[in-house]
């Protein structure tokens, strides 16, 4: 089953912002039930560049909280801040998902141990801090640090979901078959096999048709292994890709209303 | 070295359904079947024997024998089943067949509550197989019997309307009946949810054949089926229903008294029905309506052996 993880809870959209701001939880609510009907698996919760690492902490509880009150959904806490993570999780109702940890072995000594403490699934970015590889080798390389690294705190691979890391296609045009055939890749680390996920719309950034180059995309991505992606859910063209995608690839038995069951949980 | 057993990892599980007035419990597997190191299979698969409401125009004799005395009675017929042994009891309301004798609904829904309250197993009641017909009589049959959690069918794509409404407002289950095609029986079932049903009390019915007669179509069915719903297509992790007495019985290999080049009859026609059983308990059947309580005997003991814990 494909997992749409729904972006559309993060402080850079302004109305989410604005709700941060005035700790209005109607906005944050109202998100999570409409992510929900149109599909959203996961709710990505991003507090946004805002103040302070501990107001980070503290309004990200809040989001959690909020989002969880309106919708039986879990979380995709979305943070680079270990304090804000930590405080999401400890709010967190089910599965959370921390998103992310990179295959810096900093990182990975933080957010591993985090995932393994609260039972969390975990996205794991194929970059370090040398940044994001150019080759499909050298992405898989890193993907392999983070599923070794993960197995050490006994995560296993299908809790684990690896980001081969999607760059524009008007700037880093060469990056996006390396991209897919990293998918591939990564699926052939181990037995079971890591889940996929990819941050969606970075592919189509500052483009024109930026829907069409999402979708696209997504189908592309979806026949070279990926199972999720932190997308718009309420981009219905999109999330109707991604069912059909599904279908042709037999993820799922096919039915007349099969653009309806995919969004149903 | 120790040998590392491999073990599929399942996501979901199969609805649990609760049937009759002491809460028989179906379903409910979260491996597929009998793999009882990979999940749990808290229930057995259950059995129940056909009644017919008027005498049967088209059983062999060595069918009826067991049976004798009672098949001119429904009631006295559907207690012999429960003596038998049977988890069950399936009223089949062949006398509505407008070939037959063409009863109202209101004959019939009479008959069901009298069977209904003579026994105290669940009460499986099934139309005569003519859908207009079905669409018409299921509805009273399923007000009759209000509050007996009874398994009603079959519901089909032209007529799931009537007989849905019906089973929701009365506290039935439904059995959902599609011809050998996997994507119509996933609709049919989201198309009765979409009228408010529970998947937990639907049961879908994918049309079985029996041993050489198409028996591969369904096994592949139930098996595609049941890989779907332990990985989360929650559309089609219902029970599921086998009609193997029926369409064993159909089998020239069971129901011909003179072919001596295959040995006894009695041997055959048994093990002909009792070996189509027990093939789709092997794919994910549920419910298993058959029609000789010697094929149903051999049918658990087979349930019997392959219940036992084989957990690593």
């Amino acid at each position: 089953m494909f997992e749409i993880i729904g972006e559309r809870i993060n402080g850079l959209f302004l109305d989410i912002r604005e709700a941060i701001a005035n700790k209005d939880p109607k906005p944050i609510r109202d998100w999570a039930v409409k992510q929900a009907e149109k599909g959203a698996y996961w709710l990505d919760i991003n507090t946004g560049p805002i103040a302070s690492k501990e107001e980070q902490a503290e309004i990200m509880a809040w989001l959690v909280k909020t989002a969880q009150e309106a919708v039986d959904l879990p979380c995709c806490i979305d943070t680079t801040n270990p304090l804000a993570m930590e405080a999401g999780l400890k709010v967190h109702k089910g599965k959370a998902m921390i998103n992310s940890t990179t295959a810096e072995q900093a990182k990975m000594d933080i957010f591993l141990p985090m995932a393994a403490n609260y039972g969390a699934a975990i996205v794991g970015l194929a970059m370090n801090e040398k940044g994001v590889p150019k080759s499909a080798e050298d992405r898989t390389a890193l993907a392999m640090e983070l599923v070794a690294n993960a197995d050490a705190y006994g995560i296993s691979p299908v809790d684990l979901y690896i980001d081969p890391l999607v760059l524009p296609v008007n700037v880093a045009q060469e990056h996006g078959p390396e991209c897919l055939e990293a998918l591939r890749q990564v699926k052939l680390l181990s037995n079971p096999a890591p889940k996929t996920t990819v941050g969606l719309s970075n592919i189509s950034q500052k483009a024109p048709n930026r829907p069409l180059i999402n979708r696209t995309f997504l189908a592309m991505a979806m026949v070279c292994g990926l199972d999720s992606a932190v997308m718009d859910a309420c981009d219905d063209d999109l999330v109707d890709t991604a069912a059909t995608a599904s279908i042709i690839l037999n993820q799922s038995i096919y039915c007349d209303s099969y653009l309806k069951t995919f969004r149903q949980k | 070295m120790a040998v590392t057993i491999a073990k599929e990892r399942w996501t979901s599980k199969v609805a649990e359904m609760t049937l009759g007035p002491k809460g028989l419990k179906v379903g409910g597997e979260s491996t597929l079947p009998f793999l009882h190191f990979e999940g749990e299979m808290p229930n057995r698969p259950v059995t129940a024997l056909e009644v017919f409401d008027m005498e049967p125009q088209d059983w062999p004799d060595i069918l009826k024998e067991p049976f004798a005395d009672v098949l001119n009675d429904p009631v006295a017929w559907a207690k012999k089943v429960v003596e038998y042994g049977a988890d069950m009891v399936a009223l089949r309301l062949m006398s509505a067949h407008p070939d037959w004798k063409d009863a109202s609904a209101d004959e019939v829904a009479k008959t069901a509550k009298a069977v209904a309250e003579a026994i105290d197993v669940p009460l499986i009641v099934l139309g005569c197989g003519v859908e207009e017909k079905d669409g018409q009589i299921l509805p009273v049959v399923a007000e009759a019997l209000e509050g007996k959690k009874c398994l009603i069918g079959c519901a089909t794509a032209d007529n799931y309307k009537s007989i849905t409404a019906a089973v929701n407002g009365y506290g039935h289950s439904v059995i959902a009946s599609s011809p050998l095609d996997i994507n119509l029986c996933k609709q049919l079932n989201i198309l009765i949810t979409e009228m408010g049903l529970p998947l937990d009390r639907i049961a879908f019915d994918p049309l079985v054949g029996a041993l050489g007669y198409g028996i591969e179509y369904a096994y592949s069915i139930m098996e595609r089926a049941r890989m779907g719903a332990l990985t989360g297509d929650k559309m089609l992790a219902t029970p599921i229903v086998c009609f193997v007495g029926m369409e064993a019985w159909k089998a020239k290999e069971a129901k011909d008294p003179d072919v001596p080049e295959w040995g006894p009859q009695a041997d055959r026609a048994i093990l002909w029905e009792t070996t189509t059983a027990t093939t789709f308990a092997i794919a994910g059947g549920t419910i298993f309506i058959l029609r000789h309580p010697e094929s149903m005997k051999r049918f658990n003991a087979f349930i019997d052996e392959a219940m036992k814990p084989n957990a690593y």
